[in-house]
């Protein structure tokens, strides 16, 4: 566990738990994050621009954080592309199906109580804890 | 105008969440989910701080009768555990694993020069637009 940043994590997800809380006392919304990308072109009109100013700020607030902290390892050059782009298929397929991602069930449902979310969550928690195992340990692909 | 704003300032903060917790880097994600790895519990403490200040805040919130600029809560009462939700989030799952991105930190990522991220972002549409052909609503 030499990688565990315990001080950082619950300061970052405190900050994501008072966006959530932002956006659901003054707009009544959930801040689920693949429901906001998918309305982004789903939705017409006001219900467009919203979803779009709080996309631009998800990577608005990402790029300030780059320009203060020590640098954060983000690009992986070597990455096996085809995982992205089957991976990044089935994300969008599963959260559509699923009505809800990380956020979404992960952090709103369950701050609501909700036994969706709940189920959800423990669901995508086993299966990408499988993935992993499978693609790191048994097919060995160096990942 | 002003819930535009407000969408503008709660997404800027969730962005910066995500940075600040390091899940923007997809690989400390992975170390979360390899758990015969070396492990890197991190995620697990991003969630509990999430939850802590959005369960507290959203309990405070529902105690009124409708948000402050809306008419009302756009809350989903579905309670079903249905073959679509499980899975969904059963093949979500598989997603995440196999890259390290949901769909946040890949959105965020576009703007970290990180390249992996704009063609994460466009499969997630590919996905999104496959789901609604299946329910028939695109």
């Amino acid at each position: 566990m030499q990688n565990f940043t315990p001080v950082s994590a619950l300061l970052g997800g405190a900050l994501i738990g008072l966006s959530a809380f932002i956006l659901l006392w003054f707009n009544g919304r959930i801040a689920g994050i693949s429901s906001i990308m998918n309305g982004l072109f789903a939705a017409s009109g006001p219900n467009r621009y919203w979803r779009l100013a709080f996309l631009l700020g998800l990577m608005l607030g990402a790029a300030i954080w780059q320009q203060f902290a020590p640098a954060i390892p983000t690009l992986r050059p070597h990455y096996p592309l085809p995982l992205i782009i089957v991976g990044g298929f089935l994300v969008g397929f599963g959260t559509r199906l699923g009505s809800g991602c990380t956020s979404g069930h992960g952090i709103c449902g369950i701050a609501l109580l909700s036994p969706r979310s709940i189920a959800a969550t423990l669901t995508f928690m086993a299966s990408g804890i499988a993935t992993v195992y499978l693609l790191r340990h048994v097919l060995q692909v160096s990942v | 105008m002003t819930k535009i704003i407000l969408a503008l300032i709660a997404g800027t903060i969730f962005g910066l969440g995500l940075a600040v917790s390091q899940m923007v880097n997809p690989n400390k994600v992975l170390a979360f989910l390899d758990i015969a790895g070396d492990w890197d519990p991190s995620l697990a403490l991003v969630m509990a701080g999430a939850l802590a200040v959005a369960a507290t805040g959203f309990r405070w919130a529902r105690r009124h009768e409708k948000p402050v600029l809306g008419s009302r809560f756009h809350i989903t009462l579905k309670t079903a555990l249905d073959r679509p939700l499980l899975a969904g989030a059963a093949l979500f799952g598989v997603g995440w694993g196999m890259t390290g991105f949901c769909p946040g930190p890949a959105f965020a990522s576009m703007a970290l020069g990180n390249r992996e991220a704009i063609v994460m972002v466009a499969c997630i549409y590919a996905g999104f637009w496959a789901a609604g052909l299946l329910n028939g609503k695109n």
